[in-house]
């Protein structure tokens, strides 16, 4: 059997690109936290993931087709958050949640960074075979 | 990657940040400065914020990653220095030597309690962006590990 590097990273990539994704969405919030009549934006891990699960298969025919896109786009899933409390020049950015938040994604990339990471490592190992 | 992007929108910010430090600094150091005419007087300078959009990044050839298309902002820039529109504060000094014909002198509309708390304010966002610069930065150093151990 031929070692699959998307079946053995098992999403954990994609996981990665998505934290830095929104790790940049979140800086941005936190950029224009004065900035009159800015909306805070963030992006859904859910609708991120139905996009990715949506996508069109292709069919191969012959061994040498290509079986998946090499990589993912990460489009239409930005949204508006909510505003717990209104300001009077129409920014919606609350900035303790947004640091929450970035730290929470930060801890979240680590994560998937470690996952992708053993990973690796237990393929190396398999490779090596000592 | 778009990690990378972090360091342009937090760096951006950190600038827009340095212009309102350097505005607050401006009036703060004009708030004694007397003229003898409205024309002629100082007034408090404010910076206005405005979101950076792709496109413009776009047309000076920076954004060609994939990630653009979903509309985020790519930081902050100072849009315009609008100069404050409040009442100058008129003195009656006859004997300055700057004061006019009826004696009135007249002084900055700079409320120096308005520019202690911007200048606070500015100073944390600073900080702020800088420690999302920070964290963004050891996620990439993160990353260049990756499968070494």
């Amino acid at each position: 059997m031929a070692i699959s590097f998307a079946g053995a990273f098992a999403g954990h990539d994609k996981a990665l690109e998505f934290r830095s994704a929104r790790a940049a969405v979140l800086a941005n919030n936190i950029a224009n936290a004065d900035t009159p009549n800015y909306k805070a934006r963030d992006i859904s891990f859910n609708a991120s993931l139905n996009n990715e699960m949506r996508r069109l298969q292709l069919k191969g025919t012959n061994a040498r087709h290509f079986t998946e896109s090499a990589e993912t786009e990460l489009t239409g899933d930005l949204l508006y958050r909510n505003p717990s409390q209104p300001s009077l020049d129409g920014n919606t950015v609350d900035m303790q949640r947004e640091q929450a938040e970035y730290a929470q994604n930060s801890l979240q990339f680590d994560t998937s960074f470690m996952f992708l990471d053993r990973k690796i490592s237990g393929m190396k190992k398999a490779l090596t075979g000592n | 990657m778009s990690l990378s992007n972090i360091f342009t929108i937090s760096g951006s910010a950190m600038s827009a940040q340095t212009v309102r430090l350097n505005t607050v600094a401006s009036n703060m150091a004009n708030v004694d400065s007397a003229a003898s005419s409205a024309d002629q007087t100082y007034r408090a300078r404010k910076p206005v914020f405005s979101q950076m959009m792709n496109d413009s990044m776009r047309k000076r050839g920076w954004g060609s990653t994939k990630l653009d298309n979903t509309g985020a902002g790519v930081g902050v820039k100072v849009d315009a220095i609008v100069e404050s529109d409040a009442p100058l504060q008129p003195r009656y000094e006859p004997d300055h030597p700057m004061a006019n014909e009826e004696g009135y002198v007249f002084y900055p509309n700079v409320n120096p309690m308005e520019e202690m708390a911007d200048m606070m304010s500015a100073s944390r966002s600073f900080q702020t962006n800088v420690d999302v610069m920070n964290s963004a930065k050891s996620m990439m150093q993160k990353m260049l590990t990756l499968g070494q151990s």
